[in-house]
């Protein structure tokens, strides 16, 4: 088969969530994203601190994908059928924890500043 | 905040997964990027559906000053892949619907009537409003006819009643299949399942909704009390050898009673009870529930446009195209994608995906007055569902091959969960993106 390209991709995304919602969350993740680095790069170190209470927060995350996904397609984990379905479902908790502990460092970063850092 | 970002990075993580896999079930084709051709060409595309929509576009973006004119009666567009997810009670009639003006570009001309006759020596279209269309390219995309009065007793009429289901008739009707076995489901008794002995659309989707409906008998505790019935038409399940053979297992393992050979010819409604043609004669088989579907044949103006096969499928009336090329095979400047092109597999949405671009870079080089060695293989593809949660992701091609988008990771013959996403949260975005040419 032929490869998909980007630019399908695009489109199929655009038609799952609608152009706006898409390209509004590809925003705000990129703005996440940005302001993650900003505060890395402002306080020129990881506050080990902060990294706690988002590695708490990880479990949270990663039980709050794995929900999520099979809420939004009407399945559970008895539905797990071979090695690829064990794959992603480890993936999703990864990338929902991944995602938790990013964002809950930034908010930290953002509200707490770079004076209350490392203990 | 937070909820915000949670949703986006899911939203966004299920997406890249699902959709690489809406690649496999719905293939993608090369991006119509190739150079505009310049042509006062007019064509004619009959049916605004999904080939007729997706070849619209694809034509508008690739030909510089034809005249593109689409015939449909139809305001409504259906997301017909959708109709066994309504009839299984897991969306909305909604989901299958929205408009046929959405989907056409803006310098196409759509008239809103129907085709009531074709003269391809004339090269003109005749609509059921009286207008003449001449043309100088046409192409047939005016999918198929549900063909409910071939089953003596059946009607759309009966549909939501007395245990009758048919969600091959449109959303409502899907809406009302589901009603019907989400009543039978509660109590349990005898399930009666079958096919057309015709060419039809999505030939696993009768199989597929004979195991929704163990699942949702196994759910509510009635499958011991129950009889779950597959009346294949021929001798096997599936006209894709080791498809059948996987299906013939998993039909063991369901516990489901299986009869080949019984095609349906009339229905009682009042006793419940269905008539099949069977190498042995005339059986009949009652039931508490049944999901009909009907013979399927081309619409009445292709079969009497002289534009039909006659000397294969009888009486159905395809498109008579070269199966790789999609063209004409008497009429050149004729096409045909979707359900009516009379090629022996390909009656659904992953085909017409893969139809679509073909039909357009024959007819844009035959314009250019070049040849080309784009074809269609027979690629069609088939989300089995196997239960609520798990699918198969079966594709194969004219030589009964398999052809495994993901070989190696998403196994065909598999009941996976993975191939369950794709099907419930990517094809129909994929299909969109299809209709639009960006896919």
């Amino acid at each position: 088969m032929e490869n998909p390209s980007f630019g399908m991709f695009i489109a199929v995304f655009e038609e799952m969530f609608g152009p706006v919602l898409f390209w509004l969350m590809v925003t705000v993740a990129a703005a996440v994203t940005a302001v993650y680095l900003y505060v890395l790069i402002r306080d020129r170190a990881v506050s080990w601190r902060k990294f706690l209470l988002a590695q708490l927060s990880m479990p949270v995350g990663a039980l709050a994908a794995v929900v999520f996904v099979w809420w939004v397609t009407n399945s559970g984990l008895g539905d797990v059928g071979g090695p690829v379905d064990v794959i992603v479902l480890l993936g999703v908790p990864a990338l929902g924890a991944v995602g938790m502990a990013v964002f809950v460092y930034t908010v930290q970063s953002l509200i707490r500043g770079a004076s209350q850092d490392d203990g | 905040m937070s909820t915000d970002k949670i949703m986006a990075s899911r939203r966004a993580f299920l997406g890249a997964m699902a959709t690489g896999g809406a690649a496999a079930a719905l293939p993608m084709a090369a991006p119509a990027g190739a150079q505009q051709v310049a042509t006062s060409a007019s064509i004619v595309i009959l049916g605004a559906g999904a080939a007729g929509a997706a070849l619209a576009n694809r034509l508008s973006a690739r030909l510089d000053g034809a005249t593109i004119t689409i015939i449909d009666p139809r305001q409504r567009h259906l997301y017909q892949p959708g109709f066994t997810l309504i009839a299984a009670g897991l969306k909305p009639a909604s989901y299958s619907v929205s408009t046929t003006a959405e989907w056409l570009p803006s310098g196409v001309r759509w008239i809103e009537q129907g085709a009531a006759g074709i003269d391809p020596e004339s090269q003109t279209v005749i609509t059921d409003g009286g207008e003449t269309v001449d043309y100088d390219y046409l192409i047939l995309a005016t999918g198929l006819e549900l063909h409910y009065e071939g089953i003596e007793g059946m009607s759309r009429d009966v549909i939501g009643q007395n245990g009758i289901g048919s969600f091959y008739a449109g959303p409502d009707e899907a809406a009302a299949t589901w009603r019907e076995m989400d009543r039978f489901t509660e109590t349990g008794g005898r399930a009666l399942f079958t096919r057309p002995a015709t060419e039809m659309k999505c030939a696993g989707a009768p199989l597929k909704y004979t195991f929704l409906t163990d699942h949702y008998l196994r759910e509510k505790g009635s499958r011991s009390r129950s009889e779950v019935i597959y009346a294949a038409h021929s001798n096997s399940l599936f006209g894709v050898p080791i498809v059948h053979e996987k299906l013939r297992m998993l039909y063991d393992d369901r516990g489901f009673d299986t009869v080949y050979n019984h095609v349906m010819t009339a229905i009682d409604p009042g006793a419940k009870v269905a008539t099949f043609d069977t190498p042995d004669g005339p059986v009949e088989i009652g039931f508490d529930f049944t999901n009909v579907i009907p013979p399927m044949r081309a619409p009445a103006v292709i079969r009497e446009s002289g534009l039909a096969w006659e000397d294969r499928w009888v009486g159905q009336g395809w498109a008579e195209v070269d199966p790789y090329s999609l063209r004409h095979r008497r009429y050149p400047n004729v096409f045909a994608a979707g359900d009516v092109a009379g090629v022996p597999k390909g009656k659904t949405a992953a085909s017409v995906k893969w139809q679509v671009p073909v039909v357009e870079d024959q007819l844009v080089a035959q314009i250019a007055g070049d040849t080309t060695d784009r074809s269609y293989n027979g690629y069609t593809s088939c989300p089995m569902i196997t239960r609520v949660g798990r699918a198969m992701l079966i594709e194969f091609d004219y030589n009964d091959n398999l052809t495994p988008s993901f070989p190696g990771i998403i196994a065909p013959l598999e009941e996976l969960w993975v191939s369950w996403l794709i099907k419930d949260i990517a094809l129909k975005p994929t299909y969109y993106a299809m209709l639009r040419g960006r896919a």
